[in-house]
């Protein structure tokens, strides 16, 4: 594993992206197959089955650290991960090893055979024989997650480097649901193979937000589509089955069911890229995001909610078309092989065509963009006519164009420490509106400040504790923030009775008292507005 | 009580003085010149001879009295003494005995002998005041040659990749511990202003550091190539630290230990190097004292108080305004006196 915790080292050493990649390839062109494979699934957010109980884990560190288990639980909140928490208690190995990363994987692999005291045996060992960094990366190949700061795309540039295969190739081949117990280096990477796994999904195409409309050029030359506020997703029909992906290439098929109907009326080898909302069949527009929420996390649905919230794939692009990848076609002529290929489906197939809002003019579009909010879409989507669907997030010929956010200012009343990257630092607030004299929390938000922000404000927490609840502190309610969000609903569960979709801090407002926060009335009069 | 726990500081009611105060008081016994051990408006100060330089450079024209290593003083009804803590050089931790009870404030302290600093000397007491900035088991510091050495190769591979060797550092203490200890064969060394000034009052005390430039604003970097810059902690991020160009960066502090404060420093490197002792250091120190009451200020005090009461010591937090170790500032911060 030492040249896999090397790999490691240079990765965490490093901010810069080329050194990064620099070390991933020559780690690609040392590296045996199988701890390349391994290392690539690793990457890609896979990983062996856990075989042991993190609750076991913490007690075994404690006792081989020889401190009481409460005093282990409270480092692991103060250094924000698991793995590291052991690596750092523990005592200095006594021994070595010089086995492979694929070796390693196999022990942590087989563990969950075994019985508590052999694991418990297995584990100890395998502590005492490792030095600090490759304990680190033990305990992750138990408990999953390891995260090094390394994109997918970063990845697939370094093994694009290393292999010589075109980045967008590789990126295609990474897709779908394999693992390294299934399959090769050989399999998976180098050889040609479209059809080794029929459900592959293609690499989506992601947009920034618009800078600047100036640069776009003339708008003929481009296509707008209004942006929906659901789960982006892809629908792949292929040798009489379909399979749908998430966004964050988790297969979830199983979870909308309403899809089971399509191989009857579309060919094999139709790709549909799309966004996934929940529909109001009586009003033929889609349903609000919340609707759709109860629905992500389940893997099986019940029949009230099937009822409640079916979905449906509003269809944006087509990526194959009778078995051919069609990505490199133009827009334009995706979008009509698209329109023909769902043309003729029944009103109660759950696909709808995201059509082109037509607009001749830049203002002429920005007045319709002005829209969004009443049509229940987030903006709109700019695409432009020729462009071919390319992987990843691209610049240049796709762009989304959202409305602006809401805003409001609120005063911090409760902050709570973050983890992993953010331990130690107050980086979890809750932030509330007055209510006559009353300050109401109304949404936490974790997310807009600068890292200087950060520990400024933490260094102001630690001064401005009221009382601690566990690992909530309640502060001196002192400074207001502006709080940005996209939306804004009904929500009884919420003492101020409403929730806000993405909330964020987007300015700390030094400048204004708390006195001039804005109040659950003005929070109310948006709901009014715009729930 | 030979010490309280007062809104000024650490009080001795028999001899009417105050340890390491943060308030304005008339009498101030001080263990070392860390901001926020050393502060403004005090009408008269009792410090190391060795800890003296600093403290009239930072605080300027003051009523300082100074006092050696063991040195026993009279003050009222209590003998006083200063003991080398191994924190920075100069610093100490303070005995108090008043009627044959014996307490000590300690400051901030460490066992590693740094190369530098008069190294820590454990001082029998019934009462022992101690930190816990580090103390928690996650904190276990390597052996300082091993640091070095790691700080060394680093500097070594910046300098022959053709970058800058940047590295944050304490102005006092820290910056010095590592000048003291680094291979200045490697290359020129550049510092801080902050760290310079430290570093000429040290230097004039006797304290053998390498040479070192200052960097100002005139300077090219250019004609230092492949230089060791030492920089406070707050000038690693702005345009003092841009205008060397092509570098690595580097934090040497206790914090580095844990990965997500590596990460987000977005340092290139972290080296765990602290100036405070680390878990076992706090344990041995304790031990060492004999103590059986045990007061803990500043850091993990709730945790590490709840584990000295497990090992039957009668431990107890005591909050005051000391910072321990801080990324963010060229040395712990003082809040203004209120």
């Amino acid at each position: 594993m030492k040249h896999f915790a090397d790999l490691f080292n240079a990765l965490d050493q490093t901010t810069k992206t080329n050194a990064k990649v620099a070390a991933l390839a020559g780690y690609f062109r040392a590296a045996s197959d199988t701890d390349k494979l391994w290392t690539i699934a690793l990457l890609s957010g896979r990983r062996p089955k856990r075989g042991v109980t993190t609750t076991l884990l913490r007690e075994w560190a404690a006792e081989r650290a020889d401190i009481p288990l409460w005093l282990f639980e409270e480092c692991y909140p103060v250094v924000g991960d698991l793995s590291e928490t052991i690596a750092l208690v523990l005592p200095p190995a006594a021994g070595s090893s010089a086995r492979s990363l694929t070796e390693w994987i196999e022990i942590v692999r087989d563990l969950g055979k075994h019985d508590v005291p052999d694991k418990k045996q297995i584990v100890l060992t395998a502590w005492d024989s490792l030095p600090p960094i490759e304990r680190f990366l033990f305990n992750k190949l138990i408990t999953g997650g390891l995260r090094i700061g390394v994109s997918q795309k970063l990845m697939t540039r370094a093994l694009a480097q290393a292999t010589e295969i075109e980045e967008a190739t590789l990126a295609h081949r990474l897709m779908g649901d394999w693992t390294p117990d299934k399959t090769t280096f050989d399999d998976l990477i180098l050889s040609e193979n479209p059809e080794a796994d029929a459900s592959k999904p293609y690499p989506f195409y992601l947009a920034y937000q618009l800078d600047k409309l100036d640069a776009l050029g003339p708008a003929a030359d481009w296509r707008a589509e209004w942006k929906w506020d659901g789960i982006r997703g892809q629908l792949v029909l292929r040798r009489g089955a379909h399979h749908l992906w998430s966004r964050g290439e988790e297969l979830i098929t199983d979870r909308f069911p309403e899809f089971a109907m399509l191989p009857d009326f579309l060919p094999d080898g139709t790709v549909i890229d799309g966004e996934l909302l929940a529909w109001d069949h009586t009003n033929d527009q889609p349903q609000s995001f919340n609707a759709l929420q109860p629905r992500i996390g389940r893997k099986t649905v019940p029949k009230k909610l099937l009822t409640e919230a079916p979905a449906v794939l509003y269809a944006y692009d087509l990526l194959e078309h009778q078995g051919r990848d069609i990505r490199d076609l133009g827009y334009d002529a995706r979008r009509k092989l698209l329109s023909e290929s769902i043309a003729g489906l029944p009103a109660s197939a759950p696909i709808r065509l995201s059509a082109n809002e037509p607009f001749s003019s830049w203002p002429e579009l920005a007045a319709k963009r002005d829209t969004s909010r009443d049509r229940l879409a987030e903006g709109v989507m700019l695409k432009r006519a020729t462009s071919p669907y390319l992987s990843g997030r691209k610049k240049g010929d796709w762009w989304k164009w959202k409305v602006d956010p809401l805003m409001i200012d609120a005063v911090m009343i409760y902050a709570q420490a973050g983890s992993g990257r953010r331990a130690n630092l107050f980086t979890d607030f809750t932030f509330a509106v007055w209510k006559g004299n009353e300050l109401v929390p109304f949404t936490k938000a974790y997310s807009g400040l600068t890292d200087a922000e950060f520990r400024k404000i933490t260094a102001w927490v630690r001064k401005n504790t009221l009382e601690r609840y566990g690992p909530v502190r309640q502060v001196t309610p002192e400074h207001v923030f502006e709080i940005a969000f996209e939306g804004i609903q009904k929500s009884p569960r919420h003492k101020s009775g409403v929730a806000l979709r993405f909330p964020r801090m987007s300015r700390w407002r030094h400048d204004k008292p708390i006195s001039d926060a804005n109040t659950l009335d003005d929070l109310l009069q948006m709901l009014e507005t715009y729930g | 009580m030979v010490l309280e726990f007062r809104p000024q500081g650490i009080y001795c009611p028999a001899g009417d003085f105050y340890i390491d105060p943060w308030r304005p008081v008339a009498r101030a016994l001080i263990t070392h010149g860390h901001a926020d051990h050393s502060r403004w408006g005090m009408d008269s100060y009792l410090a190391t001879e060795a800890a003296a330089p600093v403290m009239r450079h930072r605080l300027g024209d003051i009523n300082l009295d100074t006092i050696r290593y063991g040195e026993t003083r009279q003050i009222g009804g209590a003998q006083v003494s200063f003991h080398p803590a191994g924190h920075v050089p100069g610093s100490a931790q303070i005995r108090v005995e008043v009627g044959g009870e014996v307490w000590v404030a300690s400051g901030d302290y460490k066992l590693v002998d740094d190369g530098l600093s008069e190294p820590f000397d454990p001082v029998p007491c019934h009462a022992f005041i101690t930190e816990s900035t580090f103390g928690l088991p996650v904190f276990k510091w390597d052996r300082q040659a091993d640091v070095i050495d790691a700080i060394n190769a680093w500097w070594q591979a910046s300098r022959d990749a053709g970058r800058y060797a940047m590295l944050g550092a304490y102005a006092l203490g820290k910056a010095q511990r590592i000048l003291a200890n680094v291979d200045s064969s490697i290359g020129p060394i550049l510092t801080h202003g902050a760290i310079e000034n430290t570093n000429a009052v040290l230097r004039a005390q006797g304290l053998k550091l390498p040479d070192t430039v200052r960097v100002s604003a005139e300077m090219n970097v250019k004609d230092y190539p492949g230089a060791l810059v030492i920089a406070t902690p707050p000038a690693m991020n702005g345009p003092w630290a841009r205008k060397f160009g092509n570098r690595s960066t580097a934090f040497a502090s206790g914090w580095m230990a844990m990965r997500g404060v590596r990460r987000r420093r977005a340092a290139d490197r972290g080296f765990v190097m602290s100036d405070h002792a680390d878990w076992e250091g706090l344990n041995t120190a304790i031990k060492a004292t004999g103590a059986e009451r045990i007061f803990v200020t500043h850091g993990y005090t709730a945790q590490f108080t709840r584990w000295l009461t497990d090992q039957g010591y009668d431990a107890a937090v005591v909050e005051t305004e000391f910072e321990g170790e801080s990324l963010d500032s060229a040395e712990p911060e003082a809040e203004p006196a209120a």
